[in-house]
């Protein structure tokens, strides 16, 4: 991640689009491992998820760039998680009261939230030091690029391990399912051939840009 | 200097020596297998023969040609990994299924590694084991050996539609009348009703099993002779099957009733095939001797441990995958002593 400047970033669409494809917190920065390989066996895992992430996310990184000023610099990352566990509190209970369905099947990794790292590293490298508008927008881009990510895994994994899409049985009861692909390993497995997508992407991207620079070159 | 000594430096090598021609000459050791296979399981074990070195050949020439490698298939390592997957798959086991197995071992396993030379482990095991977590069920399903109409009718659940559940075989296996089928392989007997299948039938290969797996003696006899054209080091499969009788004999001894006898532990299963023509490829295996003997006994005492105490009645995939994973650190320890550099000057100099 490149670091960012002191100064204070102006409001542009780039804010937003970031975390979504360039800085996407799991397939470009590799942030937030945990959930990503243990709750997205499912679409709905996954979606609800992201969701919940989202919310900290967002909820924390407003109050972080509120209190930026007054936070004092050596207690900080404790302050910052003090904030990031209030909202996680909210969220479980939140989802307890919604759905005990989904609250036992994510388990554990609801109030491992706050142990995630793309949020306590928005605040820390963003949010600590932006205006309360661009961190808000920012930090909706970052939520949803991880949510985005969680369904990629989490649609392939239930397809192919399941047949299922959401719950709904997409294709004949003769359907073959992948077991490996809701065990552990394949979330691994999945992870794998995303990440192995967005590097080609992006190596073919720089290889274009290298040949254009040469054309270029050439021309004069 | 037609008489004359020639003199030049090391390395002396008497014969020309290639990548290919050892490749080449392992598939030869790997041919009178493959036919006892199609010999006893009829046209369905062909087919997967077929289909997974056919798939394995397809995914190596797709990934080396991306990669920028060029064409790395006439090499024919990777015909050895499409024969010795379907050599330890099922008989019966689904064509596309096979496929899928190809297409991980050679794509997973081997190529995204960088190729032959640089996989960390025996490609034909990864699509194995991979198919064995996906689908575990038709992967643990028998047929019988030597069924009547083995050569004109195939089993009913190879030609399964893709991405469909197996077409169930009991109804067929039922229609055959053989009166002494029931429905597992040696192992699988042995492991749940505790009754040992005849040594000589499982010696010789007159049993269900995988289909490659059913003959030690063919397997022992072409292992040998890939030994004595030295296409393999004979340290890994000798110290493989000594260490499957080392766990195996003690608790032999002590209850002859719940644990095999040690002839039939490495006659059975997949041991046999494993030690000679899987433990021992050349790039995932320690490369020093004492390594290569401590990587051996370690796949047969573990191979033996997972038959025995895991709840597979088959452990020797998981054993040389795990042999192949710890090889490098055994290569590691067991580096040996430079000549003129005692322990303790060896140590010192580590240490600095």
């Amino acid at each position: 991640m490149a670091e960012l400047p002191n100064t204070q970033e102006t409001l542009t669409p780039d804010t937003f689009l970031r975390g979504l494809w360039e800085e996407n917190p799991v397939f470009v920065m590799l942030l937030g491992m945990c959930p990503v390989l243990a709750v997205t066996s499912t679409t709905m895992n996954a979606l609800a998820m992201g969701l919940a992430t989202t919310f900290v996310l967002v909820c924390s990184s407003l109050l972080v760039s509120l209190l930026r000023n007054w936070i004092p610099k050596q207690v900080r990352i404790a302050s910052y998680i003090v904030i990031i566990a209030t909202f996680v509190t909210i969220v479980d209970y939140s989802i307890q009261a919604i759905s005990l369905e989904l609250y036992a099947a994510l388990g554990a990794f609801i109030q491992l939230i706050v142990a995630n790292c793309v949020i306590l590293g928005r605040a820390e490298a963003y949010a600590s030091k932006q205006r309360l508008t661009t961190t808000f927008v920012n930090s909706l881009g970052m939520g949803a690029g991880f949510t985005l990510a969680l369904l990629a895994l989490g649609t392939v994994r239930e397809i192919l391990g399941n047949g299922t899409i959401l719950g709904i049985h997409l294709f004949s009861p003769d359907f073959q399912p992948w077991v490996v692909m809701i065990l552990p390993p394949g979330g691994f497995f999945v992870l794998g051939a995303w990440l192995l997508l967005f590097n080609w992407l992006r190596l073919r991207k720089e290889r274009k840009q290298a040949e254009q620079i040469g054309v270029t070159a050439h021309a004069r | 200097m037609a008489k004359g000594i020639e003199i030049r430096t090391s390395p002396h090598l008497k014969r020309v020596m290639s990548v290919e021609r050892i490749m080449r000459t392992v598939v030869l050791a790997l041919l009178p297998i493959c036919a006892f296979a199609v010999y006893q399981f009829g046209l369905s074990a062909l087919l997967l023969l077929l289909t997974t070195t056919g798939v394995s050949i397809l995914t190596e020439w797709f990934f080396s040609r991306r990669s920028g490698q060029g064409n790395t298939v006439s090499n024919w390592s990777v015909v050895i990994t499409g024969l010795l997957l379907g050599l330890t798959l099922p008989p019966g086991f689904p064509l596309w299924m096979a496929a899928v197995a190809a297409f991980v071992g050679v794509g997973l396993g081997k190529s995204l590694f960088g190729g032959l030379g640089y996989n960390v482990m025996n490609p034909a095991l990864v699509g194995r084991a991979f198919v064995q977590a996906a689908f575990p069920v038709a992967i643990t399903t028998w047929t019988p050996a030597f069924a009547p109409g083995r050569f004109g009718e195939l089993i009913p659940s190879t030609l399964t539609l893709p991405f469909m559940q197996p077409i169930p075989v009991d109804a067929w296996v039922a229609g055959l009348n053989m009166d002494a089928w029931t429905g597992a392989t040696p192992l699988a007997i042995q492991k749940f009703q505790h009754i040992e299948t005849p040594i000589a039938d499982v010696f010789s290969g007159m049993v269900a099993g995988s289909a490659g797996e059913t003959s030690a003696i063919l397997i022992l006899i072409c292992g040998l002779w890939l030994a004595w054209q030295k296409m393999l080091d004979i340290r890994i499969p000798l110290s493989v099957l000594a260490g499957a009788v080392m766990v195996a004999l003690p608790l032999w001894l002590m209850d002859s009733a719940t644990y095999p006898s040690p002839w039939f532990v490495l006659c059975s299963g997949g041991l046999m095939l494993a030690a000679w023509f899987m433990a021992s490829d050349m790039v995932a295996s320690p490369v020093t001797a004492r390594g290569a003997i401590l990587y051996g006994l370690f796949i047969g005492a573990l191979t033996v441990v997972i038959r025995l105490f895991g709840g597979l009645s088959e452990g020797v995939m998981y054993a040389v995958l795990l042999g192949n994973a710890v090889g490098p650190l055994i290569s590691s320890w067991t580096q040996p002593r430079v000549y003129g550099v005692t322990r303790k000057s060896a140590d010192k100099r580590d240490a600095a």
